[in-house]
């Protein structure tokens, strides 16, 4: 588990390890793709502290990492084309420490 | 179909204080949490302002699982690699009620104060997600968590109070606000890092059960309006740094909040604070940042709003939050207990819930610092420059050499001058002392 050294830096990947989770059954989260080619922003791909959307330039899609996610909600607000819902039945996070 | 009297959706602090005097009266009240157990989903900075807790449980501290009461409070100005700071050490925030501030974790004290709730005869349900309210005409009768077809999903209650929180979705769907904009949400992040008792209270120079509170402006979030912090909990710190939403829009190369928190811990006098730590948890949250000014509107027919739902974070610079949110709860506790011979919870009736509000520090308090982020947005001066300035006057008043202090006076007030408008400064500083805090 996240050992770190003297800096205490550690990659995002190893942060989000670090979160309790129930297994999401389903995704929680719906990008309305038609308008992400045209989108010069891209709000979401910096907002998100867990880092969940990433522009696919092949797809030209934005791949939204749901599992990832530690419900903040700064998606939904940053950008119209995110659908979020609180996901059902105490899946997703669950935080001991914070 | 289940029915009970009062439902309320989310235990956080507003919700379980709703629940809490309402069962204490007898209500047959439900609290529907979303998380696994009450606190899952609940994050914060670190600071529990408790003195509407203490007055529903006196003395809460002693047996309440608190980490350790602010003994020191630490305001900072982070300006490039430097750091310009006022200590507040005082003795009488070191006596009981330790002025009514305590360092706590979340997902550990709202089970605490759940089990509260519960124990006084509230009906707490976790893993349960409201989606929707169920509407009679224009009035709100109760919730659902999930489709509307099946009668398992749906509770129906006399009134329903909402406590959803920072990311207030349900609000929106009841009409009490609009979508909610990129200036009216703040994106926190946090890491809980593991540190030896001793090793903090080494760090920190606490004894016992103090606890530090250390606030940072300036360069903690370099050019945006955002702040870090560190408290310190019984043996992990609190880091981390909060952002507006809309300063990340349209900035150039915009960092995500991830990385301003990695940017806000190896700022040189933040990393020997934290050096040698192993992180815990690392969570993200919301913080309303609607101000007095575009506050929602609070009830309806069936329904109010408390808490962070409600918008009721004071963005000052004491960012008290869990107090309001608490103190709200109460009140719509003690409105629905007005109305509750009559069963009549139509908006006429739940106007007292509004007129209590105004009538409190809740609503006082935000309207005292009503203009405090709109000052700071347009004046972004007070941010990016003054705080160089202030670095600057000081590093060459304290400057070490064999030219005449009167020569380096005059050199401070020349520089002063070219720097920025005395005019201007007194303006900012005089709308802020009348509606910013």
């Amino acid at each position: 588990m996240a050992i770190v050294e003297e800096k205490n830096q550690l990659s995002l990947e190893d942060k989000l390890f670090t979160v309790r989770r129930k297994h999401l059954s389903q995704s929680h989260i719906t990008v309305d793709n038609r308008l992400c080619g045209e989108c010069l922003n891209r709000i979401c791909t910096y907002i998100c502290p867990a880092e969940v959307y990433i522009w696919d330039e092949n797809t030209c899609k934005i791949d939204a990492r749901y599992e990832n996610c530690l419900e903040c909600g700064a998606c939904r607000v940053a950008c119209e084309a995110i659908e979020w819902v609180n996901p059902a039945w105490g899946e997703g996070i669950a935080y001991k420490n914070s | 179909m289940a029915e009970c009297e009062v439902v309320i959706v989310g235990a956080g602090p507003a919700g379980i204080a709703c629940g809490y005097v309402l069962a204490k009266e007898g209500v047959d009240v439900v609290i529907l949490e979303r998380g696994q157990y009450p606190g899952a989903k609940n994050m914060f900075g670190g600071i529990f302002y408790a003195d509407q807790m203490n007055k529903l449980i006196p003395e809460f501290y002693t047996e309440a699982p608190v980490e350790r009461f602010v003994a020191k409070k630490h305001y900072s100005l982070l300006i490039n690699d430097s750091e310009i700071c006022l200590n507040l050490d005082l003795e009488e925030h070191k006596k009981p009620p330790y002025n009514h501030s305590y360092i706590v974790k979340r997902s550990v004290f709202d089970k605490w104060f759940a089990e509260k709730a519960r124990a006084a005869g509230a009906t707490i349900i976790c893993g349960t997600t409201v989606t929707d309210f169920v509407w009679d005409d224009d009035r709100i009768i109760g919730v659902a968590a999930g489709s509307f077809d099946d009668p398992e999903n749906v509770l129906l209650a006399d009134v329903v109070v909402c406590a959803e929180g920072a990311n207030s979705i349900l609000s929106e769907k009841a009409g009490l606000r609009d979508r909610l904009s990129m200036r009216s949400r703040c994106v926190s992040v946090k890491e809980v890092i593991e540190l030896g008792r001793d090793v903090i209270e080494e760090r920190f120079g606490l004894t016992a059960r103090e606890g530090a509170a250390y606030e940072y402006f300036a360069d903690a979030t370099p050019g945006l309006l955002g702040d870090g912090f560190i408290y310190t909990n019984m043996d992990s710190l609190s880091v981390g740094v909060g952002v507006i939403i809309s300063e990340l829009y349209g900035c150039e190369n915009p960092p995500s909040p991830n990385q301003l928190l990695e940017r806000f811990k190896n700022h040189p006098c933040i990393s020997p604070l934290i050096k040698g730590g192993k992180t815990l948890e690392y969570s993200a949250h919301m913080i309303p940042m609607d101000g007095y000014k575009n506050l929602p509107e609070f009830y309806t027919d069936g329904l109010m709003l408390v808490g962070d739902a409600a918008g009721f974070v004071n963005n000052s610079i004491c960012h008290e939050g869990v107090n309001m949110a608490m103190a709200s709860g109460m009140m719509a506790a003690e409105t629905i207990l007005e109305n509750r011979d009559r069963r009549r919870y139509d908006a006429r009736a739940l106007r007292r819930y509004e007129y209590r509000l105004k009538n409190s520090f809740v609503l006082q308090n935000m309207k005292s610092s009503r203009d405090f982020i709109d000052i700071l947005r347009t004046n972004k001066e007070l941010i990016n420059d003054y705080p160089h300035i202030v670095k600057d006057v000081i590093t060459s008043y304290f400057m070490v050499s064999d030219v005449p202090r009167s020569t380096i006076k005059s050199n401070i007030v020349r520089m002063i001058r070219g720097r920025m408008s005395f005019a201007k400064a007194a303006r900012t500083f005089a709308s802020m002392l009348k509606g910013g805090i």
